[in-house]
């Protein structure tokens, strides 16, 4: 993974548009949270291959960055953006990972099902 | 504090947890002591903990790359602690409580029937922290809970919500294991993505003679099971 160049997701956000792609999107602060820190209130989602079209997305902000995709009748949002890169079967991936280095968001998509 | 015991002789040990890790943190010492008596151990690990956070940053790994890494150091802990039967069980991290519930026990039931385990080594039900610890814990107690009570093992649990001292007092367990502390380390080591700011802390002298972390590398501690009045999980709804 490498730090996001805005310009560059923003090419590879095109390139999906308008085609069926599986999603992964996930948002989170470990499962430990409310354990190490009782007044911390815990939560997190993640949605895995999730298929969806989207018309055109958007990636915004000085970083971290927020990405926008526009579906048909909805949206995918993300935000806390920091780093991007491709696995092995060429899906894009991007999450934020946070000072301490744990992942708080991911969203990531490609031409195939996630394993 | 209780004293410390002679870790008894078993017939076969298996270890029921769910993410790989959880077994080098409280029990690995526990385990080293049987392998080096031969006793057999078998581990079965629910998931590869697909969903760990510790990735980096700069990152080392992705959500995608992440269960091949993970599954490489469950491996190599299993051997630095001599467990020769490790059984990657196939689930997915953050799913098991979402699973159907009589698989799930009759999953460890299928072990137990194949190994006639004298000990199960798994979490303590309502005081282990995360779902999955919990789901696993469940499952396990639902199978052992189905035999008859002279065929049972015995269960040791791990427990560790704030809560557990107040709620079911201390552990009736309490094992020296310093003459396996380097087989521990290196079961620590091997899950490396997960217990570098650990073994960061532990490096830099935290771990003094008396702390909590100091304690967590020396001695190891179980809560037996039992069942009857102190039982407190559930029967499975049915559907």
């Amino acid at each position: 993974m490498e730090p996001i160049l805005p310009e560059k997701v923003q090419e590879l956000i095109n390139k999906f548009a308008g085609e069926e792609v599986y999603l992964h999107l996930e948002t989170t602060n470990g499962a430990y949270a409310s354990h190490f820190n009782e007044k911390f209130f815990s939560a997190g989602a993640y949605i895995r291959n999730a298929k969806i079209t989207y018309e055109h997305g958007k990636i915004v902000g000085d970083g971290p960055y927020r990405i926008g995709l526009k579906l048909a009748i909805g949206w995918v949002y993300a935000e806390g953006l920091t780093h991007y890169g491709f696995d092995e079967e060429g899906h894009l991936l991007m999450a934020g990972h946070d000072f301490d280095g744990k992942l708080a968001v991911a969203l990531e998509m490609g031409k195939t099902p996630f394993k | 504090m209780t004293e410390t015991m002679e870790i008894a002789q078993e017939r076969h040990v298996l270890v029921v947890f769910p993410h790989p890790d959880d077994e080098a943190f409280g029990v690995s010492g526990t385990i080293a002591v049987h392998t080096e008596r031969k006793t057999p151990v078998t581990y079965a690990c629910l998931t590869l903990g697909e969903m760990g956070r510790n990735l980096g940053n700069p990152p080392f790994a992705t959500r995608e790359s992440l269960p091949d890494i993970r599954k490489a150091e469950l491996q190599k802990a299993a051997e630095a602690i001599g467990i020769q039967d490790l059984r990657m069980m196939g689930l997915r991290d953050k799913t098991i409580e979402f699973e159907d519930d009589r698989k799930m026990m009759n999953l460890v039931t299928d072990l137990i029937n194949e190994l006639n385990p004298s000990l199960i080594i798994t979490f303590y039900p309502g005081y282990s922290v995360h779902p999955d610890h919990e789901a696993t814990a469940r499952a396990v107690i639902r199978a052992v809970r189905t035999m008859e009570a002279d065929k049972r093992p015995k269960l040791h649990c791990v427990a560790f919500a704030n809560n557990t001292l107040e709620e079911i007092g201390p552990a009736d367990i309490r094992y020296d294991i310093r003459h396996v502390y380097d087989k521990k380390m290196a079961a620590m080591k091997a899950h490396i993505s997960q217990t570098i700011w650990m073994l960061k802390e532990l490096e830099s002298g935290v771990a003094a003679e008396g702390s909590e972390l100091h304690d967590r590398f020396n001695y190891e501690h179980f809560w037996t099971y039992t069942f009857g009045e102190k039982d407190k999980v559930s029967e499975i709804q049915k559907s």
